[in-house]
């Protein structure tokens, strides 16, 4: 936690209500997310129980795997999840656009609760990508695709910009502070709570009533344990009776006992879904989350052609050539996500002013058409500003700088004297403690670029005195590619290229757990 | 054991390991202990292989570790030819450049016909040009290596020799790599974990002595962080000494730590307990001026080697995290300002070297003062007990090693046993770090000295 996040956090808590610690919102929020909230059987792994899912908030589908231990009805519930999940995705695979030049207009964003509820996806699509439609433990064709798909969105959320698959709890932590835990923040009511807590309630209040498990039931996929015992047993109990004995009316009775019992565990998350994308939509959008989404729109894109022509299931491990690549592409990404939620927002800005990576201050001096006649043989625009600012400036001279105002311009830091010496009273016991909003340090930078190709700036390239500038040591810089072996390369250190995956019978044998 | 002994025993392992290089058939992997002379045994190797007519590659992580092997190397051995391949903006540093034998290029087609061509592992790693191939490589450093950097620069050696220290930090990533673990292949392991899983019969030779280490230091390092291996210090007791240019005016609690820390090789400066910001303002300014006090009252180090200054540049202040660096800097640049004595070639305060314990890694000094990596916590993360964050800050010193700390470390250990998840399929890691702290704390307070409110 960085100071900023730690002041924010105790500011919020002697509030009693959540600090906003960002200006915009850096999380792409589509106009119609499958909202999805999903609840599994204690006890046993990956066991699906309910799923209350949708893009419309009025009408969520419930689906309930009747007998969550039976092996055959998890694959019917499989099969149901899929005949909601598939026509939604399909929806945006617009045949009309051309998909081998441009991306699909718009991608399906899925919105669960909060992280458990991405790995109980991911171990969804992980039960099922490799089953097959035919020869022994035939299962519904959907059943594989949808396990594709679930595995695609997981492995997407994995990738830190892409916004396919949004857990709602750490998009909400990312923009507000709160006033307690990072384990308490994983809780969507006692996080929403803080936020935006109901009339006439504090945060802390809100967050205390929301641990209530009958008021806020978990938001899944574990549920209650009293619930699961006073409830839920009773009614499995009732319908294996019900089966045995064949009596059919009182199956249907126990079933409809089950759908209500379940509705009313899910529905109350489902209202919390749809409120904390409503709080986070009121934020306006940042500047390169429009950029960000093109790059989910793509990668969809790509994986509809895939998924078309026939492809193959995900491999189950990594190759030690596809996980050194995936690994390489994580990294950067991140490193790049960072740099843009940076230029995007000052008070993520601020975090990198406080570690010295940035400054801001005002433009005190303007020379915009000097000319550098010394270095070459031409004459070069190389105009110098003066920057005043409060903020503590570790830059040495020769620092090369950008600001998010105008990223295409280098800065190059020329001088980081202190003002005056007699700014200092002689009695001053170092360090000299700046008042706010003193600036204390003149930092004088030399621009390149950006300013058009005449020896006069085009207006506006440089900035004029009284402007208030940001300067950073941040930037994307262009990287190439690392290179990796290709997979029948792989080296003796690492074991070897290793055996091709061929599907088989195997696939199917292998037991859900 | 006398500095013959060691010199002795250290000599026959290395002779072992050249000997043996002849008939490996993939590699070899050589543990080393702090200080305990990989760099001689990585230019020894290369020389070694060189005559016998050999072209040899050598991998560095960092340029400063590639510059500093080379600088080693062209002195030793003037008559072979050395390439340093190297990244478009690299700027020969001066410890380069003043070596005939040296040649810097960027392309490898440039530097081919050399028997013993050195660049970083990144820097390999581009080499896009099909066929090139060498016999053999040399890794250094390779326990810093990630296991994903040994893959892209594999196919360009056959045969390979390994050196490094296990007891240092693992590397680390800033994005989540669960997926991988217990992969044999995992790309965050080191790349000797992936090397020797996936090649058992590697043999696996560990240096016995440590030339740095004094011999106050090196059974507690041995003890906490290489409980399995261990080493011992080549110097005795007599062998090593800092003594004092001037007596101090009456004894601040400053002073007592530094004459303990130069009596018995270590010292606890225990400031009261409280808990802080990273930046812990009063941590912060104690290591900046015991750094001070140690310029202002001129110490000078003995050794084996001779006798010396301890000059600004052969200190070290050691940290976790880069603004406490930036702070400690700040600090010192304070002091600097504050005492006007302090500067000029040796005693300018500002060139006391600042950093966290994964910029010191390799690195050695006379005195280096340590801000405890728990101090001031309310919590032991996983990152602060990291076994090779205070194994490296606690084995950079010849001399003496002065741990700043805010009491009540113990307690903090005791009420955060370590709670990493156990994964199928990953070794667990000896030393656990909560241990490691556990044991260094317990010797560490033999030598308290309580800071003067």
């Amino acid at each position: 936690m960085t100071a900023l996040t730690a002041l924010a956090r105790a500011a919020a808590a002697s509030a009693g209500r959540a600090r906003p610690v960002k200006t915009v919102r850096h999380v792409h929020l589509s106009g119609r997310p499958l909202v999805l909230v999903a609840a599994q059987l204690a006890g046993e792994a990956c066991a699906p129980l309910a799923v209350l899912a949708g893009d419309d908030r009025e009408k969520p589908d419930l689906l309930v795997a009747y007998e969550p231990r039976d092996r055959t009805q998890r694959f019917a519930f499989a099969a149901e999840l899929a005949a909601v999940v598939l026509p939604y995705l399909d929806g945006y695979a617009d045949d009309a656009a051309d998909p081998e030049t441009e991306p699909y207009p718009d991608a399906p964003q899925i919105l669960v609760p909060n992280l458990p509820s991405v790995s109980f996806l991911r171990l969804l699509g992980r039960s099922t990508r490799f089953r097959q439609a035919e020869g022994e433990y035939a299962v519904p064709a959907a059943v594989p695709l949808l396990g594709r798909w679930l595995t695609y969105y997981a492995e997407r959320a994995e990738v830190t910009p892409s916004a396919l698959l949004v857990p709602l709890t750490t998009a909400l932590a990312d923009h507000w502070a709160t006033g307690q835990s990072a384990v308490e923040d994983a809780n969507l009511a006692a996080l929403l709570g803080w936020i935006d807590p109901p009339g006439g309630m504090t945060g802390p209040a809100a967050a205390r009533a929301a641990e209530d498990p009958v008021r806020c039931p978990p938001a899944g996929p574990v549920t209650d344990p009293t619930f699961d015992n006073e409830v839920l047993a009773p009614i499995l109990q009732a319908m294996r009776e019900a089966t045995l004995a064949g009596d059919s009316a009182r199956l249907s009775r126990a079933r409809a006992a089950l759908d209500h019992a379940l509705r009313s565990q899910l529905e109350p998350t489902w209202a919390l879904m749809w409120r904390a994308v409503d709080l986070l939509r009121a934020l306006p959008a940042a500047a390169h989350v429009e950029q960000r989404w093109r790059a989910d729109r793509s990668s969809f894109t790509n994986q509809v052609g895939w998924i078309r022509a026939g492809g193959a299931p995900q491999a189950r491990r990594d190759s030690a050539v596809a996980a050194a690549r995936r690994l390489a592409r994580l990294e950067r990404e991140q490193q790049r996500l960072a740099v843009e939620r940076a230029y995007d927002d000052p008070l993520v800005m601020a975090e990198y002013r406080m570690t010295g990576e940035a400054f801001a201050g005002e433009v005190t001096e303007a020379e915009p058409g000097r000319l550098d006649t010394e270095s070459g043989k031409r004459p070069v625009l190389r105009p110098r500003i003066t920057v005043a600012t409060a903020d503590e400036v570790l830059f040495t001279p020769g620092a090369v700088l950008r600001s998010p105002a105008r990223p295409a311009q280098q800065a190059t830091v020329v001088d980081t004297g202190l003002p005056d010496a007699a700014m200092f009273p002689a009695s001053t016991v170092f360090p000299a403690s700046p008042r706010p909003g003193d600036p204390r340090t003149l930092v004088t930078l030399e621009l390149k670029g950006g300013m058009g190709r005449s020896l006069t700036p085009a207006p506006g390239s440089v900035p004029a005195v009284g402007e208030h500038v940001t300067y950073t040591s941040l930037r994307d810089e262009f990287q190439a590619a690392a290179k990796f072996p290709d997979i029948q390369d792989t080296p003796w250190t690492h074991g070897g290229p290793p055996p091709e995956y061929v599907p088989d019978d195997e696939d199917a044998r292998e037991q859900w757990q | 054991m006398s500095i013959r002994d060691a010199a002795l025993s250290a000599r026959a392992v290395t002779d072992a390991i050249l000997a043996g290089l002849g008939k490996a058939e993939r590699g070899v992997v050589v543990d080393s202990p702090p200080g305990a002379g990989k760099s001689t045994l990585v230019v020894a190797a290369a020389a070694s292989l060189a005559e016998r007519g050999e072209r040899v590659m050598v991998v560095g992580q960092t340029n400063d570790q590639v510059d500093d092997l080379i600088d080693r190397m062209a002195a030793e051995h003037g008559v072979l030819r050395i390439g340093r391949l190297s990244a478009q903006d690299y700027v020969p540093a001066p410890r380069i450049a003043r070596h005939p034998n040296v040649t810097a290029r960027t392309a490898i087609a440039d530097l081919v016909d050399h028997p013993l061509v050195i660049a970083t592992a990144a820097k390999w790693a581009t080499l896009g040009e099909a066929g090139l191939r060498w016999p053999w490589a040399i890794v250094d450093e390779a326990y810093q290596m990630r296991s994903d950097a040994l893959l892209r620069i594999a196919r360009l050696f056959d045969k390979a020799l390994f050196v490094g220290d296990p007891g240092q930090l693992d590397p680390f990533s800033t994005v989540a790599t669960e997926r991988w673990l217990g992969l044999n292949w995992d790309p965050m392991s080191s790349a000797v974990a992936v090397l020797l899983t996936n090649n058992p019969g590697i043999p696996v030779h560990t240096l016995p002595v440590s030339w740095r280490l004094p011999a106050t230091a090196a059974p507690v390092v041995s003890a906490a962080f290489y409980p399995f291996s261990g080493f011992t210090a080549a110097t005795e007791r007599g062998d090593r000494a800092m003594k004092w240019n001037t007596h101090p005016f009456g004894m601040t609690s400053f002073d007592l730590a530094l004459q303990t820390a130069a009596d018995s090789g270590w010292a606890l400066y225990e400031l009261p307990h409280r808990h802080t910001l990273r930046t812990d303002a009063d941590a912060v300014d104690a290591c900046a001026e015991l750094a001070a006090r140690v310029l202002l009252r001129g110490a000078v180090a003995v050794s084996e080697q001779g006798t010396h200054d301890v000059t600004a540049d052969r200190i070290a202040i050691g940290v976790a995290h880069r603004d406490q660096a930036a702070a400690v800097r700040r600090a010192l640049a304070a002091r600097a300002a504050a005492y006007p004595v302090l500067s000029g070639p040796g005693r300018d305060v500002t060139s006391v070297v600042a950093d966290t314990a994964n910029r010191l890694q390799g690195r050695e000094f006379d005195l280096l003062i340590m801000l405890h990596p728990l101090s001031g916590r309310r919590d032991a993360t996983a990152f602060h007990l990291e076994a090779g964050r205070l194994c490296v800050l606690a084995s950079r010193h010849r001399h003496a090693c002065v741990v700043v700390a805010r009491a009540g470390i113990p307690e903090l250990l005791d009420a955060h046993p370590s709670a990493e998840p156990v994964h199928l399929g990953v070794p667990v890691k000896f030393p656990d770090g909560w241990e490691a702290h556990q044991s260094f704390m317990a010797h560490l307070t033999r030598f308290r000295v309580t800071a003067s409110a």
